[in-house]
Protein backbone atom coordinates (compact mmCIF):
# COMPACT_ATOMS: atom_id res chain seq x y z
CA UNK A 1 0.00 0.00 0.00
CA UNK A 2 1.56 3.59 -0.80
CA UNK A 3 1.83 6.34 1.76
CA UNK A 4 -0.98 8.32 -0.07
CA UNK A 5 -3.22 4.93 0.52
CA UNK A 6 -2.22 4.65 3.93
CA UNK A 7 -2.93 8.29 4.69
CA UNK A 8 -6.36 7.79 3.41
CA UNK A 9 -6.30 4.37 5.32
CA UNK A 10 -5.38 6.33 8.72
CA UNK A 11 -8.57 8.57 8.28
CA UNK A 12 -11.12 5.88 7.65
CA UNK A 13 -9.44 3.84 10.26
CA UNK A 14 -10.04 7.02 12.81
CA UNK A 15 -13.50 7.21 11.92
CA UNK A 16 -14.21 3.58 12.34
CA UNK A 17 -12.32 4.23 16.02
CA UNK A 18 -14.62 6.68 16.51
CA UNK A 19 -17.85 5.14 15.95
CA UNK A 20 -16.72 2.57 17.81
CA UNK A 21 -16.36 4.61 20.97
CA UNK A 22 -19.63 6.66 20.37
CA UNK A 23 -21.47 3.99 19.54
CA UNK A 24 -21.03 2.21 23.18
CA UNK A 25 -20.51 5.65 24.46
CA UNK A 26 -17.44 4.12 26.40
CA UNK A 27 -14.23 3.71 26.15
CA UNK A 28 -10.63 5.78 25.42
CA UNK A 29 -10.33 8.20 22.45
CA UNK A 30 -7.05 9.54 23.02
CA UNK A 31 -4.77 6.87 23.39
CA UNK A 32 -6.39 5.22 20.56
CA UNK A 33 -5.84 8.12 18.16
CA UNK A 34 -2.22 8.25 19.28
CA UNK A 35 -1.27 4.94 18.61
CA UNK A 36 -2.70 4.31 15.24
CA UNK A 37 -0.20 4.55 13.01
CA UNK A 38 2.41 2.41 15.52
CA UNK A 39 0.12 -0.07 14.93
CA UNK A 40 -0.61 0.49 11.18
CA UNK A 41 3.18 0.75 10.47
CA UNK A 42 3.14 -2.91 12.00
CA UNK A 43 0.19 -4.47 10.63
CA UNK A 44 0.39 -3.07 7.10
CA UNK A 45 4.49 -2.54 6.62
CA UNK A 46 6.36 -5.04 8.96
CA UNK A 47 5.02 -7.67 10.76
CA UNK A 48 4.58 -11.20 9.74
CA UNK A 49 0.98 -11.82 10.22
CA UNK A 50 -1.93 -13.62 8.05
CA UNK A 51 -5.89 -13.09 9.11
CA UNK A 52 -6.50 -16.51 7.32
CA UNK A 53 -3.89 -18.19 9.68
CA UNK A 54 -4.14 -15.45 12.70
CA UNK A 55 -2.76 -18.39 15.19
CA UNK A 56 0.27 -19.47 12.30
CA UNK A 57 3.16 -20.60 14.62
CA UNK A 58 6.00 -18.74 12.61
CA UNK A 59 4.02 -15.55 12.71
CA UNK A 60 5.41 -12.42 14.74
CA UNK A 61 3.42 -11.40 17.70
CA UNK A 62 2.10 -8.04 18.40
CA UNK A 63 1.43 -7.62 22.02
CA UNK A 64 -1.23 -4.31 22.66
CA UNK A 65 0.37 -3.62 26.42
CA UNK A 66 -1.40 0.07 26.57
CA UNK A 67 -4.61 -2.60 25.96
CA UNK A 68 -7.14 0.57 26.31
CA UNK A 69 -5.97 1.51 23.18
CA UNK A 70 -7.56 -1.55 21.56
CA UNK A 71 -10.48 0.13 19.63
CA UNK A 72 -7.06 1.09 17.20
CA UNK A 73 -6.22 -2.71 16.81
CA UNK A 74 -9.63 -3.80 16.54
CA UNK A 75 -9.69 -1.17 13.78
CA UNK A 76 -6.56 -2.44 12.17
CA UNK A 77 -7.43 -6.43 12.30
CA UNK A 78 -10.98 -5.98 11.32
CA UNK A 79 -9.30 -4.08 8.06
CA UNK A 80 -6.61 -6.62 8.02
CA UNK A 81 -9.40 -9.24 7.30
CA UNK A 82 -9.19 -10.80 10.99
CA UNK A 83 -13.10 -10.41 11.64
CA UNK A 84 -15.65 -8.77 9.94
CA UNK A 85 -15.66 -4.80 9.93
CA UNK A 86 -19.64 -4.65 11.57
CA UNK A 87 -18.51 -6.47 14.46
CA UNK A 88 -16.84 -3.23 15.30
CA UNK A 89 -20.07 -1.63 16.18
CA UNK A 90 -20.49 -4.16 18.97
CA UNK A 91 -17.99 -3.35 20.77
CA UNK A 92 -18.23 -3.46 24.71
CA UNK A 93 -21.79 -4.77 24.35
CA UNK A 94 -22.92 -8.16 26.27
CA UNK A 95 -22.70 -10.54 22.99
CA UNK A 96 -19.31 -9.18 21.48
CA UNK A 97 -16.21 -10.69 20.85
CA UNK A 98 -14.49 -7.33 21.36
CA UNK A 99 -13.73 -6.78 24.74
CA UNK A 100 -13.03 -3.52 26.77
CA UNK A 101 -9.47 -5.03 26.90
CA UNK A 102 -7.90 -7.31 24.42
CA UNK A 103 -8.94 -10.97 24.72
CA UNK A 104 -6.84 -13.57 22.92
CA UNK A 105 -9.28 -15.71 23.47
CA UNK A 106 -12.54 -14.40 22.27
CA UNK A 107 -11.02 -11.69 19.31
CA UNK A 108 -8.85 -13.35 16.18
CA UNK A 109 -5.73 -11.65 16.02
CA UNK A 110 -4.96 -10.68 19.55
CA UNK A 111 -1.44 -12.53 20.40
CA UNK A 112 -2.25 -11.58 24.09
CA UNK A 113 -5.01 -10.72 26.85
CA UNK A 114 -3.84 -7.22 28.22
CA UNK A 115 -4.99 -4.47 29.13
CA UNK A 116 -3.73 -4.30 33.10
CA UNK A 117 -0.75 -1.75 32.58
CA UNK A 118 2.75 -3.31 32.34
CA UNK A 119 2.27 -6.94 32.13
CA UNK A 120 1.62 -6.81 28.21
CA UNK A 121 5.60 -5.83 28.07
CA UNK A 122 6.00 -9.14 30.43
CA UNK A 123 4.18 -11.25 28.54
CA UNK A 124 6.02 -10.20 25.59
CA UNK A 125 9.69 -11.02 27.02
CA UNK A 126 8.47 -14.80 27.81
CA UNK A 127 7.10 -14.84 24.28
CA UNK A 128 10.41 -13.54 22.95
CA UNK A 129 12.38 -15.91 24.56
CA UNK A 130 10.16 -18.90 23.75
CA UNK A 131 11.22 -17.78 20.11
CA UNK A 132 14.31 -18.09 21.32
CA UNK A 133 14.03 -21.61 23.02
CA UNK A 134 12.25 -23.07 20.31
CA UNK A 135 15.06 -20.94 17.84
CA UNK A 136 11.94 -19.58 15.92
CA UNK A 137 12.59 -16.80 13.89
CA UNK A 138 9.42 -14.50 14.41
CA UNK A 139 9.80 -11.47 16.11
CA UNK A 140 7.82 -9.90 18.93
CA UNK A 141 6.64 -6.59 19.04
CA UNK A 142 5.26 -4.68 22.08
CA UNK A 143 3.48 -1.25 21.93
CA UNK A 144 3.17 0.32 25.32
CA UNK A 145 2.48 3.58 26.63
CA UNK A 146 4.35 6.42 28.45
CA UNK A 147 2.30 6.28 31.31
CA UNK A 148 2.28 2.73 31.61
CA UNK A 149 6.12 2.91 32.11
CA UNK A 150 5.83 4.29 35.47
CA UNK A 151 4.67 0.73 36.27
CA UNK A 152 7.78 -1.17 38.03
CA UNK A 153 6.97 -4.00 35.76
CA UNK A 154 7.91 -2.78 33.00
CA UNK A 155 11.35 -2.15 34.07
CA UNK A 156 11.67 -6.11 35.38
CA UNK A 157 11.13 -6.76 32.16
CA UNK A 158 13.13 -4.27 30.47
CA UNK A 159 16.00 -5.94 32.53
CA UNK A 160 15.21 -9.61 31.46
CA UNK A 161 14.35 -8.76 28.30
CA UNK A 162 18.60 -6.90 28.10
CA UNK A 163 20.09 -10.07 30.35
CA UNK A 164 18.18 -12.56 27.64
CA UNK A 165 19.44 -10.52 24.50
CA UNK A 166 16.27 -10.79 23.10
CA UNK A 167 17.02 -8.64 19.59
CA UNK A 168 13.95 -10.79 18.46
CA UNK A 169 11.97 -7.86 20.96
CA UNK A 170 10.54 -4.68 20.06
CA UNK A 171 9.12 -2.41 22.46
CA UNK A 172 7.22 0.76 20.75
CA UNK A 173 6.49 3.13 23.23
CA UNK A 174 3.39 5.68 22.33
CA UNK A 175 4.99 8.53 23.47
CA UNK A 176 2.06 11.32 23.53
CA UNK A 177 2.65 12.55 27.23
CA UNK A 178 -0.27 12.85 28.66
CA UNK A 179 -2.16 10.37 30.78
CA UNK A 180 -5.31 10.07 33.05
CA UNK A 181 -4.50 12.77 35.77
CA UNK A 182 -2.54 14.89 33.21
CA UNK A 183 0.98 15.18 32.00
CA UNK A 184 3.43 12.76 32.63
CA UNK A 185 5.76 15.32 33.65
CA UNK A 186 3.15 15.93 36.45
CA UNK A 187 1.74 12.86 38.03
CA UNK A 188 5.09 11.15 37.96
CA UNK A 189 8.00 12.49 35.99
CA UNK A 190 9.35 9.36 33.75
CA UNK A 191 12.31 12.02 32.38
CA UNK A 192 14.33 10.93 29.81
CA UNK A 193 12.81 7.40 29.34
CA UNK A 194 15.18 6.45 25.86
CA UNK A 195 18.13 7.22 28.22
CA UNK A 196 16.57 4.89 31.07
CA UNK A 197 15.65 1.90 28.35
CA UNK A 198 19.19 2.25 27.06
CA UNK A 199 20.84 2.16 30.66
CA UNK A 200 18.89 -0.90 31.16
CA UNK A 201 21.15 -2.21 27.78
CA UNK A 202 18.23 -1.72 24.82
CA UNK A 203 18.79 0.20 21.52
CA UNK A 204 17.09 2.79 21.43
CA UNK A 205 15.47 4.54 18.43
CA UNK A 206 13.11 7.53 17.71
CA UNK A 207 10.70 7.82 15.39
CA UNK A 208 7.65 10.30 14.33
CA UNK A 209 4.84 8.41 15.71
CA UNK A 210 2.27 9.41 13.40
CA UNK A 211 4.56 9.06 9.97
CA UNK A 212 4.37 5.40 9.21
CA UNK A 213 7.40 5.52 7.28
CA UNK A 214 9.67 6.85 9.92
CA UNK A 215 8.09 4.06 12.47
CA UNK A 216 8.75 1.50 9.69
CA UNK A 217 12.25 2.55 9.17
CA UNK A 218 13.06 2.52 13.09
CA UNK A 219 12.15 -1.24 13.39
CA UNK A 220 15.03 -2.86 11.26
CA UNK A 221 17.85 -4.86 12.05
CA UNK A 222 21.12 -3.43 13.73
CA UNK A 223 20.25 -4.46 17.15
CA UNK A 224 22.35 -7.52 17.64
CA UNK A 225 21.81 -9.25 20.79
CA UNK A 226 20.00 -5.88 22.07
CA UNK A 227 16.17 -5.63 22.33
CA UNK A 228 14.96 -2.36 20.63
CA UNK A 229 13.12 0.41 22.18
CA UNK A 230 11.41 2.92 19.64
CA UNK A 231 10.42 5.82 21.29
CA UNK A 232 7.55 6.80 18.84
CA UNK A 233 6.28 10.66 19.22
CA UNK A 234 2.76 10.87 19.17
CA UNK A 235 -0.16 13.56 19.75
CA UNK A 236 -2.89 12.38 22.05
CA UNK A 237 -6.18 12.21 20.67
CA UNK A 238 -4.10 13.48 17.20
CA UNK A 239 -6.87 13.88 14.03
CA UNK A 240 -9.57 15.37 15.96
CA UNK A 241 -9.08 19.01 16.91
CA UNK A 242 -10.59 19.01 20.28
CA UNK A 243 -9.07 16.00 21.43
CA UNK A 244 -5.37 16.33 20.54
CA UNK A 245 -3.14 17.17 23.78
CA UNK A 246 -5.99 17.28 26.14
CA UNK A 247 -5.92 14.61 28.98
CA UNK A 248 -9.46 15.25 29.31
CA UNK A 249 -10.37 12.78 26.24
CA UNK A 250 -8.50 9.83 27.95
CA UNK A 251 -11.73 8.59 28.31
CA UNK A 252 -14.50 10.02 27.73
CA UNK A 253 -17.53 9.74 25.26
CA UNK A 254 -18.24 11.78 23.00
CA UNK A 255 -21.70 13.25 22.52
CA UNK A 256 -23.45 13.57 18.89
CA UNK A 257 -22.64 17.24 18.80
CA UNK A 258 -18.70 15.93 19.38
CA UNK A 259 -18.92 13.26 17.07
CA UNK A 260 -20.04 15.01 14.61
CA UNK A 261 -17.59 17.00 14.34
CA UNK A 262 -14.78 14.64 14.88
CA UNK A 263 -15.96 12.71 12.03
CA UNK A 264 -16.49 15.51 10.06
CA UNK A 265 -12.88 16.95 10.35
CA UNK A 266 -11.40 13.48 9.47
CA UNK A 267 -13.76 13.49 6.25
CA UNK A 268 -16.70 11.46 6.87
CA UNK A 269 -20.16 12.08 7.88
CA UNK A 270 -21.71 10.26 10.45
CA UNK A 271 -23.77 8.29 8.44
CA UNK A 272 -21.00 6.85 6.69
CA UNK B 1 8.71 -47.26 51.71
CA UNK B 2 10.59 -44.62 49.51
CA UNK B 3 12.80 -42.54 52.03
CA UNK B 4 11.61 -39.02 53.74
CA UNK B 5 12.79 -36.21 52.19
CA UNK B 6 11.32 -32.28 51.80
CA UNK B 7 8.23 -31.70 49.44
CA UNK B 8 10.42 -29.44 47.44
CA UNK B 9 13.22 -31.96 46.93
CA UNK B 10 10.21 -34.13 45.45
CA UNK B 11 9.33 -31.45 43.48
CA UNK B 12 12.81 -30.69 41.92
CA UNK B 13 12.88 -33.90 40.99
CA UNK B 14 9.61 -34.97 39.76
CA UNK B 15 10.54 -31.81 37.44
CA UNK B 16 13.56 -33.04 36.37
CA UNK B 17 11.79 -36.80 35.40
CA UNK B 18 9.02 -34.85 33.78
CA UNK B 19 11.26 -33.09 31.59
CA UNK B 20 13.32 -35.77 30.26
CA UNK B 21 9.49 -36.97 28.69
CA UNK B 22 7.85 -33.11 27.93
CA UNK B 23 10.21 -31.27 25.86
CA UNK B 24 7.69 -28.29 25.93
CA UNK B 25 8.44 -27.64 29.78
CA UNK B 26 10.56 -25.09 30.85
CA UNK B 27 11.25 -23.70 34.50
CA UNK B 28 11.16 -20.80 35.67
CA UNK B 29 12.55 -19.33 39.17
CA UNK B 30 13.27 -16.25 40.90
CA UNK B 31 16.63 -16.11 42.62
CA UNK B 32 15.28 -19.40 44.84
CA UNK B 33 16.08 -22.25 42.64
CA UNK B 34 18.01 -23.67 45.49
CA UNK B 35 15.23 -22.67 47.78
CA UNK B 36 12.16 -24.55 45.74
CA UNK B 37 14.57 -26.82 44.36
CA UNK B 38 14.24 -25.85 40.93
CA UNK B 39 17.67 -26.14 40.42
CA UNK B 40 18.00 -29.78 39.97
CA UNK B 41 16.29 -29.14 36.81
CA UNK B 42 18.47 -26.63 35.56
CA UNK B 43 21.66 -28.43 36.57
CA UNK B 44 20.10 -31.20 34.12
CA UNK B 45 17.97 -28.87 31.13
CA UNK B 46 20.43 -25.89 31.39
CA UNK B 47 18.38 -24.54 27.86
CA UNK B 48 15.01 -24.91 29.63
CA UNK B 49 15.73 -23.02 32.95
CA UNK B 50 14.96 -19.36 33.05
CA UNK B 51 16.06 -16.95 35.94
CA UNK B 52 14.01 -14.13 36.19
CA UNK B 53 15.74 -12.79 39.43
CA UNK B 54 14.06 -10.72 42.25
CA UNK B 55 11.04 -9.97 40.07
CA UNK B 56 8.53 -12.67 40.54
CA UNK B 57 5.44 -10.43 38.57
CA UNK B 58 7.48 -10.46 35.70
CA UNK B 59 8.12 -14.42 36.10
CA UNK B 60 4.52 -15.08 36.21
CA UNK B 61 3.77 -12.65 33.33
CA UNK B 62 6.77 -14.22 31.39
CA UNK B 63 5.18 -17.97 31.89
CA UNK B 64 2.54 -16.79 30.29
CA UNK B 65 4.44 -15.52 27.39
CA UNK B 66 5.88 -19.12 27.17
CA UNK B 67 2.61 -20.76 27.45
CA UNK B 68 1.41 -18.42 24.66
CA UNK B 69 4.15 -19.70 22.69
CA UNK B 70 3.31 -23.68 23.31
CA UNK B 71 5.29 -24.21 26.42
CA UNK B 72 4.26 -25.87 29.37
CA UNK B 73 5.91 -23.36 32.04
CA UNK B 74 6.53 -24.40 35.70
CA UNK B 75 6.88 -21.04 38.21
CA UNK B 76 8.79 -21.25 41.26
CA UNK B 77 9.36 -19.38 44.01
CA UNK B 78 8.35 -18.67 47.77
CA UNK B 79 4.40 -19.42 48.21
CA UNK B 80 4.01 -16.11 49.50
CA UNK B 81 5.70 -13.96 47.06
CA UNK B 82 4.15 -16.33 44.41
CA UNK B 83 0.63 -15.64 45.00
CA UNK B 84 0.39 -12.33 47.08
CA UNK B 85 3.13 -9.92 45.04
CA UNK B 86 2.45 -11.70 41.70
CA UNK B 87 -1.36 -12.40 42.56
CA UNK B 88 -2.27 -10.17 40.21
CA UNK B 89 0.29 -11.45 37.44
CA UNK B 90 -1.71 -14.79 37.73
CA UNK B 91 -4.75 -12.89 38.23
CA UNK B 92 -5.07 -11.11 34.85
CA UNK B 93 -2.24 -12.93 32.71
CA UNK B 94 -2.42 -16.12 33.68
CA UNK B 95 -5.94 -17.18 35.56
CA UNK B 96 -8.01 -14.57 33.26
CA UNK B 97 -7.01 -16.45 30.01
CA UNK B 98 -6.56 -20.27 31.38
CA UNK B 99 -2.45 -19.54 30.46
CA UNK B 100 -1.13 -23.43 30.65
CA UNK B 101 0.82 -22.37 33.31
CA UNK B 102 1.79 -24.27 36.76
CA UNK B 103 3.69 -23.05 39.46
CA UNK B 104 4.83 -24.80 42.45
CA UNK B 105 5.18 -22.42 45.13
CA UNK B 106 7.43 -23.61 48.17
CA UNK B 107 7.80 -22.93 51.79
CA UNK B 108 4.24 -22.47 52.10
CA UNK B 109 2.71 -21.93 55.61
CA UNK B 110 3.58 -22.23 59.10
CA UNK B 111 6.46 -24.45 58.32
CA UNK B 112 8.89 -22.63 57.15
CA UNK B 113 9.39 -22.12 60.71
CA UNK B 114 12.36 -19.63 61.77
CA UNK B 115 12.22 -17.24 58.85
CA UNK B 116 9.18 -16.00 60.66
CA UNK B 117 5.62 -14.33 59.66
CA UNK B 118 7.00 -12.10 57.17
CA UNK B 119 7.52 -15.13 55.04
CA UNK B 120 4.84 -17.82 56.22
CA UNK B 121 2.23 -17.93 53.61
CA UNK B 122 -1.28 -18.51 55.27
CA UNK B 123 -3.49 -16.77 53.03
CA UNK B 124 -2.23 -18.63 49.40
CA UNK B 125 -5.00 -20.94 49.18
CA UNK B 126 -7.76 -18.37 49.62
CA UNK B 127 -5.95 -16.27 47.32
CA UNK B 128 -6.08 -18.61 44.32
CA UNK B 129 -9.39 -20.35 45.25
CA UNK B 130 -11.34 -17.22 44.19
CA UNK B 131 -9.85 -17.22 40.87
CA UNK B 132 -12.11 -19.09 38.60
CA UNK B 133 -10.63 -22.01 36.55
CA UNK B 134 -7.61 -22.32 38.99
CA UNK B 135 -6.61 -26.02 39.93
CA UNK B 136 -5.12 -26.08 43.49
CA UNK B 137 -3.25 -28.93 44.62
CA UNK B 138 -1.69 -29.56 48.03
CA UNK B 139 0.28 -32.74 48.54
CA UNK B 140 1.10 -33.90 51.84
CA UNK B 141 3.89 -36.26 51.51
CA UNK B 142 6.94 -36.46 48.86
CA UNK B 143 4.86 -39.49 46.60
CA UNK B 144 1.79 -37.29 46.51
CA UNK B 145 3.89 -34.37 45.55
CA UNK B 146 5.60 -36.43 42.06
CA UNK B 147 2.10 -37.49 41.23
CA UNK B 148 0.89 -33.47 41.33
CA UNK B 149 3.55 -32.21 39.44
CA UNK B 150 2.70 -34.51 36.29
CA UNK B 151 -0.99 -34.21 37.18
CA UNK B 152 -0.48 -30.60 36.63
CA UNK B 153 1.11 -31.04 33.70
CA UNK B 154 -2.09 -32.95 31.89
CA UNK B 155 -4.21 -30.65 33.20
CA UNK B 156 -4.45 -27.58 30.52
CA UNK B 157 -4.45 -24.54 31.86
CA UNK B 158 -3.43 -22.64 35.28
CA UNK B 159 -2.46 -25.21 38.36
CA UNK B 160 -0.89 -24.41 41.74
CA UNK B 161 1.32 -27.01 43.78
CA UNK B 162 1.54 -26.08 47.33
CA UNK B 163 4.80 -27.50 48.29
CA UNK B 164 6.08 -27.36 52.35
CA UNK B 165 9.55 -27.43 53.26
CA UNK B 166 10.21 -29.99 55.83
CA UNK B 167 11.19 -33.18 55.19
CA UNK B 168 8.59 -35.59 55.65
CA UNK B 169 7.63 -39.26 55.64
CA UNK B 170 5.43 -40.90 52.97
CA UNK B 171 1.85 -41.69 54.63
CA UNK B 172 0.55 -42.36 50.73
CA UNK B 173 1.80 -45.37 48.55
CA UNK B 174 2.62 -44.97 44.39
CA UNK B 175 -0.57 -47.17 44.37
CA UNK B 176 -2.71 -44.56 46.42
CA UNK B 177 -5.02 -42.73 43.92
CA UNK B 178 -4.07 -38.85 42.70
CA UNK B 179 -7.51 -38.08 41.06
CA UNK B 180 -7.37 -33.79 41.01
CA UNK B 181 -10.30 -32.87 42.15
CA UNK B 182 -11.74 -35.91 44.40
CA UNK B 183 -10.41 -36.55 47.77
CA UNK B 184 -9.13 -39.65 49.19
CA UNK B 185 -10.51 -41.71 51.98
CA UNK B 186 -7.00 -42.74 54.09
CA UNK B 187 -9.02 -44.13 56.97
CA UNK B 188 -12.71 -44.92 57.14
CA UNK B 189 -14.43 -44.42 60.51
CA UNK B 190 -18.09 -43.59 61.66
CA UNK B 191 -18.34 -41.21 64.47
CA UNK B 192 -16.22 -38.52 63.23
CA UNK B 193 -14.68 -37.17 59.74
CA UNK B 194 -11.52 -35.41 59.53
CA UNK B 195 -10.93 -33.83 56.68
CA UNK B 196 -6.91 -33.02 56.01
CA UNK B 197 -4.94 -31.08 53.81
CA UNK B 198 -0.84 -31.03 53.04
CA UNK B 199 1.34 -31.82 55.98
CA UNK B 200 -1.90 -31.92 58.12
CA UNK B 201 -2.92 -35.42 56.74
CA UNK B 202 -0.33 -37.08 58.79
CA UNK B 203 -1.24 -35.00 62.16
CA UNK B 204 -5.08 -35.93 61.36
CA UNK B 205 -4.28 -40.14 60.55
CA UNK B 206 -2.37 -39.61 64.28
CA UNK B 207 -5.47 -37.86 65.67
CA UNK B 208 -7.54 -40.76 64.35
CA UNK B 209 -5.29 -43.40 65.98
CA UNK B 210 -6.07 -41.03 69.41
CA UNK B 211 -9.29 -41.40 68.52
CA UNK B 212 -9.47 -44.90 67.84
CA UNK B 213 -7.68 -45.49 71.79
CA UNK B 214 -10.50 -43.77 73.25
CA UNK B 215 -13.40 -45.43 71.08
CA UNK B 216 -13.99 -42.92 68.82
CA UNK B 217 -13.91 -44.11 65.38
CA UNK B 218 -12.73 -40.85 63.23
CA UNK B 219 -12.68 -41.39 59.40
CA UNK B 220 -9.35 -39.33 57.30
CA UNK B 221 -9.88 -37.30 54.26
CA UNK B 222 -7.29 -36.55 51.97
CA UNK B 223 -8.33 -33.23 50.13
CA UNK B 224 -5.03 -33.04 47.95
CA UNK B 225 -7.08 -30.85 45.53
CA UNK B 226 -8.60 -27.65 47.24
CA UNK B 227 -9.72 -26.42 43.55
CA UNK B 228 -12.11 -28.21 41.98
CA UNK B 229 -13.50 -28.86 45.33
CA UNK B 230 -14.93 -32.14 46.24
CA UNK B 231 -18.21 -30.77 47.20
CA UNK B 232 -19.94 -34.30 47.06
CA UNK B 233 -17.20 -36.30 49.22
CA UNK B 234 -18.13 -33.27 51.78
CA UNK B 235 -21.67 -34.10 51.92
CA UNK B 236 -21.38 -38.12 51.65
CA UNK B 237 -18.92 -37.19 54.94
CA UNK B 238 -21.42 -35.46 56.58
CA UNK B 239 -24.43 -37.68 56.04
CA UNK B 240 -22.34 -40.61 56.96
CA UNK B 241 -20.47 -39.09 59.77
CA UNK B 242 -22.73 -36.31 61.45
CA UNK B 243 -19.44 -34.61 62.55
CA UNK B 244 -16.84 -32.84 60.38
CA UNK B 245 -13.20 -31.16 61.48
CA UNK B 246 -10.83 -29.55 58.84
CA UNK B 247 -7.75 -29.38 59.36
CA UNK B 248 -5.18 -27.14 57.51
CA UNK B 249 -1.87 -25.43 57.51
CA UNK B 250 -3.52 -21.93 56.40
CA UNK B 251 -5.89 -19.51 57.63
CA UNK B 252 -9.48 -20.91 58.75
CA UNK B 253 -10.79 -18.01 56.17
CA UNK B 254 -10.56 -18.70 52.69
CA UNK B 255 -9.05 -22.59 52.91
CA UNK B 256 -10.25 -26.00 53.32
CA UNK B 257 -12.45 -25.00 56.57
CA UNK B 258 -14.22 -22.76 54.10
CA UNK B 259 -14.32 -24.79 51.56
CA UNK B 260 -16.02 -27.29 53.76
CA UNK B 261 -18.33 -24.77 55.29
CA UNK B 262 -19.85 -23.33 51.89
CA UNK B 263 -20.72 -26.54 51.21
CA UNK B 264 -22.48 -27.32 54.45
CA UNK B 265 -24.24 -23.98 55.09
CA UNK B 266 -27.89 -24.68 54.13
CA UNK B 267 -27.22 -28.52 53.00
CA UNK B 268 -26.14 -30.03 55.98
CA UNK B 269 -26.62 -29.70 59.74
CA UNK B 270 -23.19 -31.83 60.99
CA UNK B 271 -21.48 -30.68 63.56
CA UNK B 272 -18.38 -28.96 62.36
CA UNK B 273 -14.80 -27.51 63.19
CA UNK B 274 -12.01 -25.66 61.87
CA UNK B 275 -8.77 -26.70 63.03
CA UNK B 276 -6.08 -23.90 61.25
CA UNK B 277 -4.38 -20.45 62.15
CA UNK B 278 -7.18 -18.08 63.36
CA UNK B 279 -6.76 -15.29 61.79
CA UNK B 280 -3.50 -14.14 63.23
CA UNK B 281 -0.06 -14.26 61.74
CA UNK B 282 2.58 -16.60 62.02
CA UNK B 283 6.50 -15.95 63.77
CA UNK B 284 9.41 -17.17 64.61
CA UNK B 285 9.98 -20.32 65.53
CA UNK B 286 10.87 -24.32 65.06
CA UNK B 287 7.59 -25.87 63.14
CA UNK B 288 7.17 -27.96 65.65
CA UNK B 289 6.93 -25.43 68.20
CA UNK B 290 4.37 -23.52 65.96
CA UNK B 291 2.78 -26.04 65.24
CA UNK B 292 1.75 -26.49 69.17
CA UNK B 293 1.08 -23.15 69.66
CA UNK B 294 -1.27 -22.62 66.51
CA UNK B 295 -2.85 -26.12 67.42
CA UNK B 296 -1.97 -28.02 64.34
CA UNK B 297 -1.04 -30.95 65.92
CA UNK B 298 -2.56 -34.20 66.43
CA UNK B 299 -3.45 -33.79 70.09
CA UNK B 300 -4.91 -30.87 69.88
CA UNK B 301 -7.53 -32.43 66.58
CA UNK B 302 -8.08 -35.36 68.78
CA UNK B 303 -8.85 -33.01 71.98
CA UNK B 304 -11.39 -30.22 68.81
CA UNK B 305 -13.22 -33.90 68.09
CA UNK B 306 -14.04 -34.93 71.33
CA UNK B 307 -15.06 -31.29 72.50
CA UNK B 308 -17.19 -31.50 69.25
CA UNK B 309 -18.70 -34.78 69.78
CA UNK B 310 -19.55 -33.62 72.98
CA UNK B 311 -17.14 -35.80 74.87
CA UNK B 312 -14.05 -35.46 77.25
CA UNK B 313 -12.98 -32.03 78.97
CA UNK B 314 -12.40 -30.17 75.36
Amino acid sequence: MDNASLTQKARQLRRDILKMLYLCQSGHPGGSLSSLEILMALYYKVAKTDSRKPRWEDRDRIVLSKGHACPALYAVLADRGFFPREDLWRLRQIDSHLQGHPDMNKTPGIDASTGSLGQGISIAVGMALAAKTRKAGYRVFCVIGDGEAQEGLVWEAAMAAAHYKLDNLVVLMDHNGLQIDGPNDQVMGLGDIAAKFAAFGLETRRADGHDIDSIAGALGSGHAGKPLFVQCETVKGKGVSFMEDNPGWHGKPMNDKEYAAAIAQLGGTVDA
Amino acid sequence: MPEPKSLRVAYGEALVELGATNGKMVVLDADLAHATMTSMFEAKYPERFFNFGLAEANMMCAAAGFAHSGFVPFASTFALFGTGRAYEQIRNSISYVNANVKFGLSHSGLSVGEDGGSHQSIEDIALMRVLPGMTILVPCDPIETRKAVFAAAAIDGPVYIRVARPIVENITTESTPFVPGEACVLREGGDICIAATGLMVKEALKAAELLAALGIKAAVVNFHTIKPFDSKRVLDMAKGCGAIVTVEEHSVIGGLGSAVAEVLAGNSSAKFERIGIQDRFGKSGKPADLFAEYGLTAANICSRCEALLGRGVG
